[in-house]
């Protein structure tokens, strides 16, 4: 199935105005949705007879800095026995006070559990409703998340210098 | 050292001082009940170079190196180095890969299980100084002797089995150059209190 196709469904079902942007032109067409609405629209996909996303392929975190001040969180889905892919996109302020969220998937694909995890390791974005939310790479008692744009690491751990 | 054979007839005195007594001993036939004077340093450190036993432990690529090490292809065994289950029976350790923040705790907690006396041998540039990982690795620790002392450090990324076993071989060096038995530290330090 194509996007135009899913992305009508999903229009027709959770309604129109959960979709923010769409990028139909790129090699990998990309739907951008309002994250309100991303749990309902993801169990649609999931659970409709003719989309039939099954497959959760990857969870991406992406930090745009602090001067854009967002967050993005990319949905890999693949249905095994329609062979179609879609890819889901949620946007997320970067607030400095508070860890920015979105909701967690885990209820849908359980894939999703270590994904989040490692987004929420690597960028320090929640994912609201995880089961077991805490660091997957890093040690528990690690300070920062490595792959946003303003990352310093720290001076010392557990006492050893970290820079060269 | 003497190597006449003669010499090594029954009942006959064979002194060995600063040995290399490997192999002109081992390849020469004995009589019966002779007897061998030599410095309790030399055999002492000639059975522990012998028998270097190296914790069973891989962090990363070296780790297959290290592997093939072992393998039959150059046989590690051959020196007397076979990998142990346990830090309590080991000699050595082989730090065999990237050193992350997160396994630095574990590294130094089983180097302090190792009875001593105790070896490092760190292989390869990870291990040795970060490696790859040196400007932009948060979380690599830049030199796993900045947790645990290193011995023999081995070049290479990651190193082929021959520079692993030519670091044996320099670890081998070290060892029979030690002494167990003189207390000299202990004797300068007496000698500096008395002095003042």
């Amino acid at each position: 199935m194509q996007f135009e196709e899913i992305k009508n469904i999903i229009s027709d079902k959770i309604g129109s105005s959960a979709i923010i942007k769409e990028d139909a032109a790129q090699l990998q067409p990309q739907l951008t949705v309002d994250q309100k609405f991303l749990l309902s629209i993801c169990r649609e996909l999931h659970v409709n007879p003719s989309l039939y996303f099954d497959y959760l392929s990857c969870i991406t975190g992406i930090d745009n800095g602090p001067e854009k001040g967002t967050m993005e969180v990319i949905y890999h889905l693949y249905s095994i026995p329609f062979n179609h892919h879609f890819i889901l996109k949620v946007e997320l302020q970067r607030t400095i006070d508070a860890l920015p969220s979105a909701p967690s998937v885990t209820s849908i694909w359980k894939t999703a559990d270590w994904h989040e995890r490692e987004v929420y390791d690597m960028f320090g974005i929640k994912f609201e409703g995880h089961p077991d939310l805490r660091r997957i790479l890093l040690p528990a008692d690690w300070e920062g998340y490595p792959l946003r744009k303003d990352y310093k690491q720290q001076e010392y751990y557990h006492g050893i210098k970290v820079e060269y | 050292m003497m190597n006449d054979e003669s010499k090594l007839s029954s009942h006959s005195l064979l002194v060995i001082r600063n040995s290399t007594l490997e192999m002109s001993l081992l390849d020469t036939k004995f009589g019966q009940g002779g007897i061998i004077i030599t410095g309790v340093d030399e055999v002492i450190n000639w059975a522990r170079l012998s028998s270097l036993w190296p914790m069973g432990f891989g962090i990363a690529c070296c780790a297959i190196e290290m592997m093939s090490t072992y393998t039959s292809g150059y046989d590690l065994d051959r020196f007397g180095i076979f990998p142990r289950p346990s830090p309590r029976q080991s000699d050595v350790m082989i730090v065999a890969g990237t050193v992350t923040f997160k396994m630095a705790d574990r590294i130094k907690r089983l180097y302090e299980q190792m009875a001593e006396p105790r070896y490092v041998v760190s292989m390869g540039s990870c291990s040795n100084c970060g490696g790859p990982y040196w400007q932009h690795g948060y979380h690599v620790v830049k030199g796993v002797d900045r947790i645990i002392p290193v011995d023999v450090y081995v070049p290479g990324c990651p190193p082929r089995p021959e520079t692993l076993i030519g670091g044996f071989l320099k670890l081998q060096e070290k060892i029979r150059k030690e002494s167990l038995v003189e207390p000299k530290a202990i004797e300068k330090l007496m000698q500096k209190k008395t002095e003042v």
